[in-house]
């Protein structure tokens, strides 16, 4: 199964070689992972996309990552309502003929061309997993010549619907 | 408003001093009483602070002794053990030690020296990135960067190592963070928001738990050194007789119950006991103590407490459902939780007819040797060595045969008194991890038994004997072979015995006799009480070459892949 997880670390040199490590120690794939800065400076926020067999693993995923000093909390938000994005970035070699066709078609996906040379055009698209990947399939026969994924970046909504079973760090 | 900030000026120019002079005071705000090491270009600095301090430093002769040393100064005290090496090969020998504590849960605090940060990254004489090689086997550790920052560091790694889970720390200290001034801060303030152990368990576990005690037929509690380093050996004890429940251990569990007790079983696992392997075979409820269900201790997990209800208390939470799903798992400290256990007084279980059938299991299925006229057997040796220190000595070891041994036979009635490197099993521990339980417990014997092989390992520390005079008695168990391995390829590979006999080696006597250390070769029971007595009453150094038989193999012992219930040589 497919679990999204945020971790809450602290803006520390290695803080994501610590993340990898434990993943790599513990056999755990990794899908996605992307970082960048919290609210405040000393904060980061990191999503990994892992795949793992069942329930009991996401939690030693979890339980080990919470032992890290620098990682203060870090929750599985695969059940919670969440907003999840992906930005890529698709180099299509589209000659001048095809550039309407295409345009057209990546329009319901509110992607935009944002290059163009004489051969081809690079599109960025943002949205959810799903989204992103119903694009490149739409996109693989003019022909990708490049790809460039940020993976999953993610935060949970506001306001959550029902109290979901919710794996965190603090069991028990 | 001028007076206080004349003053504050004041106060900081009299703190104004170099990263290595703070590491001192910080080590001495610590209380540290020894710090074991070896000195190189990146630590300069640092070796010059020490020299004019009263601290009590032990050259030993390679990084791997001082990190061993220091685990088991950990390991008897209870407090963090402190080593100091230099950059590059300094701190890459100490990678092994740093495994063994991780593994083994001991509090260390490591100062490696590290290239100046100006040339950091350019592969600089001596550089090795050794946090991010010691990433996945440290606790936590970090690089300096300025010196203000070494009093906070030094506190918060000497409060992240000895609590909540033990394990090593690593400070990694740049040259010029150790020459550079600033200002020093005696009492840091620690600040550790990500680092929160959960000491007290959750009393609705524990009800869970007590409600299993009295409803259980056939209780077992397998502890392991988790209570030691709760200090919880006096509430397992009391819980123990209290509810009438026996008591297994894991190899580093050995101490935490008097083993000469009607309720113990023994060491449990692949050289256990068979009355502590049908236990946790057998029973109803598991009660796993400060204990991680090591595959060497379950077996094949089919087989193992498989009609149990399992309760498992450890500090770590990750320890919980990592191997066993536990059906009450209580995240909180053995000792805690066994008080709190015991303050709910529950009505006692039905336990008078399981407790009947082990102490048969006991009586009719004991650890057993063929005695021997013609050759000293390893097995009698450790009885021997147990009746001339009365059973009182710190034992440290190896890893091998001896050690299986050494936990089956010494028998230990005291905490902290056992020392031995289960998780990692590193040969060569044994004695350098003496010399550090000697300078961590100076009142009381120490007796180091190693192996033929492992001792050559680490036998350079003899250096260390000789020059503090310390009471150590090296218990050489010569069987003139790998024994272990050897013991597995007679029973798994056919008797090709490919590189494990050693029927060429030093004269370990010679070899004594060399650093001016008394030593003897025994070869019969009446030589090795001598000798021992000798080595006791002359408190200072001593090595025993124990001439055994070579072809001895440690039983019962479960193959791999069996379950706990599938003991080979349970009987002659
Ligand atoms: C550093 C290290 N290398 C290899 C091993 C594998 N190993 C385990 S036991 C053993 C034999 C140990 O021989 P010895 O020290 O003579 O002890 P004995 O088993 O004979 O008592 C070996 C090679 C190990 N545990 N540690
Ligand atoms: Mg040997």
């Amino acid at each position: 199964m497919r679990r999204m997880i945020t971790a809450t670390v602290q803006n520390q040199s290695g803080v994501l070689q610590r993340i990898t490590s434990v993943l790599t120690k513990r056999q755990f794939n990794i899908e996605s992972i992307s970082v960048g800065h919290a609210h405040t400076q000393e904060l980061s926020k990191v999503t990994i996309v892992v795949e793992v067999e069942d329930h009991r693993k996401v939690e030693q995923l979890i339980k080990q990552l919470h032992k890290q000093i620098d990682i203060l909390k870090v929750i599985d938000i695969t059940e919670l309502a969440l907003v999840a994005r992906e930005l890529a970035l698709v180099k299509v070699a589209a000659t001048p003929q095809m550039r309407s066709e295409v345009t057209v078609l990546i329009q319901p996906f509110r992607a935009s061309i944002i290059d163009v040379s004489s051969e081809t055009i690079t599109i960025e698209v943002t949205g959810n997993h799903e989204k992103v990947e119903a694009l490149l399939e739409l996109l693989r026969p003019y022909g990708i010549t490049d790809i460039a994924r940020t993976g999953l970046t993610a935060m949970t909504r506001g306001t959550q619907r029902t109290v979901h079973s919710f794996v965190s760090s603090s069991i028990i | 408003m001028k007076a206080s900030f004349v003053a504050e000026k004041e106060r900081k120019k009299t703190t104004t001093m170099s990263g290595a002079e703070m590491l001192m005071e910080a080590l001495e705000a610590q209380q540290v009483d020894v710090i074991f090491g070896y000195p190189g270009g990146a630590v300069l600095p640092i070796y010059d602070a020490l020299y004019k301090r009263n601290l009590q430093h032990i050259l030993t002769r390679h990084e791997q002794g001082a990190i061993h040393a220091a685990q088991g100064y950990a390991r008897v005290t209870g407090k963090a053990g402190v080593v100091i090496a230099t950059s590059g090969p300094g701190a890459t020998n100490l990678v092994t030690g740093i495994a063994d504590a991780m593994i083994d849960s001991l509090p260390l605090v490591i100062f490696t020296g590290q290239v100046a940060t100006s040339v950091i990254g350019t592969d600089a004489f001596q550089e090795a990135d050794i946090v991010g090689i010691t990433m996945p086997i440290t606790k936590h550790n970090v690089q300096v960067q300025k010196p203000e920052d070494l009093p906070r560091m030094i506190a918060e790694a000497f409060h992240i190592a000895q609590t909540g889970r033990p394990g090593p720390v690593v400070i990694d200290i740049p040259k010029d963070v150790s020459t550079a001034l600033g200002d020093y801060e005696s009492h840091p303030p620690v600040s550790l928001p990500g680092y929160e152990p959960t000491v007290r368990p959750n009393v609705l576990q524990v009800k869970r738990l007590m409600e299993a005690v009295t409803n259980a037929k056939r209780p077992v509690i397998l502890a392991g050194a988790g209570v030691l380093v709760a200090k919880g050996e006096e509430a397992l004890r009391n819980f123990a007789e209290q509810y009438h429940i026996p008591v297994a251990n894991t190899l580093l569990g050995l101490g935490t119950f008097p083993y000469n007790h009607d309720l113990f079983l023994g060491m449990a696992g692949m050289h256990g006991t068979y009355a502590a392997n049908m236990a946790l075979y057998d029973c109803d409820l598991l009660i796993g103590i400060g204990a991680r269900f090591d595959d060497r201790l379950t077996g094949n997990l089919n087989h193992f407490a498989s009609k149990a209800t399992i309760a498992h208390i450890d500090i770590d939470p990750a320890e919980i459902g990592k191997i066993i799903e536990p059906t009450i798992p209580i995240v909180g400290c053995a000792k805690q939780t066994l008080q709190t256990m015991l303050a709910l007084e529950t009505e006692r279980g039905e336990t008078q007819e399981w407790v009947a059938t082990l102490a048969n299991y006991k009586e009719h299925y004991p650890l057993w040797y063929d005695t021997s006229e013609e050759v000293l057997k390893p097995q009698q040796l450790l009885q021997l060595v147990h009746e001339e220190t009365k059973g009182e000595a710190v034992v440290t070891t190896d890893v091998g045969q001896h050690q299986m041994w050494s936990a089956q036979y010494y028998g230990f009635t005291k905490p902290n008194r056992w020392v031995t490197s289960g998780g990692l099993g590193t040969m060569g521990f044994g004695f350098p991890a003496a010399i550090g339980a000697k300078m961590g417990k100076p009142d009381l014997p120490v007796v180091a038994i190693v192996g033929d092989g492992g001792f050559q390992m680490t036998l350079q520390e003899l250096s260390v004997l000789q020059e503090r005079q310390l009471a150590v008695i090296v218990i050489i168990v010569n069987n003139q072979s790998l024994g272990m391995v050897r013991q597995w390829q007679q029973i798994f590979y056919e008797e090709r015995y490919s590189q494990s006999l050693l029927p060429v080696q030093p004269d370990f006597v010679k070899l004594a006799e060399a650093y001016n250390i008394p030593a003897a070769t025994v070869s019969t029971p009446q030589e090795v009480r001598t000798h021992v007595a000798k080595a006791l009453h002359s408190k200072g150094p001593y090595l025993l070459d124990c001439r055994v038989a070579s072809d001895e193999n440690v039983y019962p012992m479960i193959a791999p892949g069996q379950g706990i219930h599938q003991m080979l040589g349970v009987k002659k």
